[in-house]
């Protein structure tokens, strides 16, 4: 009893960082930036699908797959905030028809993958698939261990870059004041553009980690929609600390859930978080 | 503009709804009422969908959600005591209804993108409350044995397409009273700047709830009827996401800012889909329905119906101009 609830623990923590590889870029478009990306969870099945034609056609490691993936969601992600910018963002209608136009997007890109590839699930193959290493009861699931690390390594260096470079430090002025920061001379635009090129960017990652950890099919992306917001929401919009307190947190909801109730059960878990968080604290476990 | 009193449009709507009944008795063909049942259920739909998204300007993506708890209280029902189907269309447009009620109350307090991204994840923690559910089927789903004929000898299907047809009818009706009444009006200034409305003394949060709670409801009501449609009923159909995008597509390329838009993008959309779905592949025709929906939110914002104005008023300008001189 207790080797099953550790190990629920465990994997929870596991599955949570996992979590927050999926959120960060909706921490950065939707916490930041205030773009409500609802697309998010389908750019990260196409980051999974792009992980799955490199690795079985070229033999390529998925986690490998997914950096080469990078620049053309980086470029993709630039393509998309032009088309919001002039469309809603420039003429004040990003409420309504801006929410509608992503989840056209998400919409689009999931019927797209399934005409192309079908409903059958897809999966990679590498080395770490499979194995295990065991810390006294504990089990340590590679497949899962290895996303765990990308994420962790993700998270961290988009907050050194944040927090040190000149363009992060003006992504964190864009979402605090962006009139201020046109009274600096730079274009909020601008800022804005590269920081939700970003958050796309991260899809690509985020989408080899998922293909590592299961089988992908092009509809279970839905799965992600309430589970990433509800994390970006709980963790307080905008910060990457209470990100992965919250991705963790809920991680390891799940996991229990999973355990003790059965796998079927989980996806209410973050639902539930969410419709919680936003009743009694919209502000999030650390928001400011 | 002058407008037309709501009781007589409500009247000529009754008129007409009675002209369509009596015309579809001379159909002989049922597949004409099998699709025309599909294009009439997402004309409630679409309104229902308006009466939130439209004149509130609060975005409801859980649309499959509201339909599927209609469809499956008519389940419940159906297992349990077997009413007629009028009963099951009010619990479940109640069941919707209640459900609204309760997540309008918990989420409309805040900014409407929160209350966005918590109607959409409501769908998929309802469907994973019916795949969980064994008595309505779990995620084997269930069947429904339809009787043959209706109370009055004919066939089954067209009793449901002039129920739909009713239920239609009571959905504009609806939502062309709340137009122009002083419920719309509130709603109206809380599209527009919710802040103002409510330094003004509009109670927003009320209006909002009786919104959401309106526009559920019908939509509940819109899904009770599918069980006895489709005859067999399993969680991955109740909540397909063509009811979502279709939904909200429809209104947005009709035009949201009056009763007209949803029905004429409903009319439309569902009606070429029916075609399509024969004719061409279905997963194809979504993707024409996604491609439809963001093509028009970027390019027409305010839909046909804006389309429409636009050209009108463009002729009338030069007209006008001619007079003064």
């Amino acid at each position: 009893m207790l080797s099953l609830l550790v190990n629920a623990v465990v994997s929870g923590l596991l599955l949570g960082g996992f979590y927050a590889a999926v959120s960060v870029g909706v921490a950065i478009s939707f916490g930041m930036l205030d773009i409500a990306n609802l697309a998010h969870p389908a750019f990260i099945i196409l980051g999974a699908f792009i992980a799955y034609i490199l690795n079985t056609d070229f033999g390529i490691d998925p986690v490998l797959a997914g950096v080469l993936a990078l620049p053309f969601f980086y470029l993709l992600g630039t393509a998309i905030y032009q088309v919001y910018y002039y469309s809603f963002e420039r003429r004040g209608e990003e409420a309504l028809r801006g929410l509608a136009f992503f989840f056209g997007i998400l919409f689009i890109t999931e019927v797209a993958l399934i005409l192309i590839f079908g409903v059958d699930y897809r999966f990679v193959t590498a080395p770490y698939i499979g194995p295990s290493i065991y810390i006294g009861d504990a089990e340590l699931p590679l497949r899962m261990l290895v996303p765990f690390m990308v994420s962790l390594v993700m998270v961290g260096l988009l907050q050194l870059f944040l927090s040190k470079t000149f363009i992060g430090r003006a992504i964190l002025a864009v979402s605090q004041d962006d009139l201020a920061l046109k009274l600096m001379a730079i274009r909020p635009q601008r800022i804005k553009s590269i920081a939700f090129a970003i958050s796309i960017a991260t899809a690509a990652l985020a989408g080899s980690c998922l293909i590592i950890i299961q089988p992908v099919e092009p509809s279970i992306g839905r799965d992600y929609i309430g589970r990433v917001f509800a994390i970006v929401v709980l963790g307080g919009m905008g910060s990457f600390p209470g990100m992965l307190t919250a991705a963790m947190l809920i991680g390891v909801m799940e996991s229990l859930t999973a355990t003790f109730y059965g796998p079927s059960w989980s996806p209410a878990v973050a639902f539930g978080f969410l419709l919680l968080t936003l009743a009694f604290r919209p502000a999030g476990l650390m928001g400011r | 503009m002058r407008y037309l009193p709501t009781r007589y449009f409500c009247l000529i709507a009754v008129l007409v709804t009675l002209a369509l009944a009596f015309a579809s008795r001379l159909v002989t063909n049922d597949y004409f009422f099998f699709a025309g049942y599909v294009v009439l259920q997402y004309v409630v739909m679409a309104t229902a969908w308006n009466i939130l998204g439209g004149y509130t300007g609060y975005v409801n993506f859980g649309t499959a959600g509201f339909f599927a708890i209609g469809a499956y209280s008519a389940v419940v029902l159906h297992k349990l005591i077997d009413p007629p189907l009028m009963v099951s269309i009010v619990v479940g447009g109640a069941m919707a209804g209640l459900v609204g009620l309760g997540m309008g109350y918990l989420t409309l307090r805040l900014r409407g993108v929160f209350f966005a991204i918590a109607t959409l994840a409501l769908a998929i923690v309802l469907q994973t409350l019916i795949t969980n559910w064994d008595f309505v089927g779990g995620s084997r789903g269930v069947y429904i044995i339809r009787p043959e004929t209706d109370p009055f000898g004919h066939p089954y299907i067209q009793y449901l397409f002039l129920l739909m047809l009713a239920l239609s009818t009571v959905a504009v009706c609806i939502a062309r009273a709340i137009e122009h009444s002083k419920l719309g009006y509130g709603l109206a200034t809380i599209r527009d700047d919710e802040l103002a409305a409510e330094a003004a003394g509009v109670p927003t949060l009320k209006l909002k709830v009786i919104a959401t709670v309106l526009s559920g409801a019908l939509m509940g009501m819109a899904g009770a009827p599918l069980p006895y449609y489709v005859t067999y009923l399993d969680p991955a159909s109740g909540f397909n996401l063509a009811f979502a995008i279709n939904s909200i597509a429809m209104p947005l390329i009709g035009g949201t800012s009056s009763w007209l838009g949803p029905v004429i993008g409903a009319l439309l959309l569902a009606t070429i889909q029916q075609v399509a779905t024969v004719t061409i592949s279905s997963a194809l025709n979504l993707l024409l329905v996604g491609v439809i929906l963001v093509v028009f939110v970027v390019a027409a914002p305010n839909g046909i119906v804006g389309l429409f104005e636009r050209g009108v008023r463009a002729r009338r300008r030069p007209a006008a101009k001619k007079e003064a001189a």
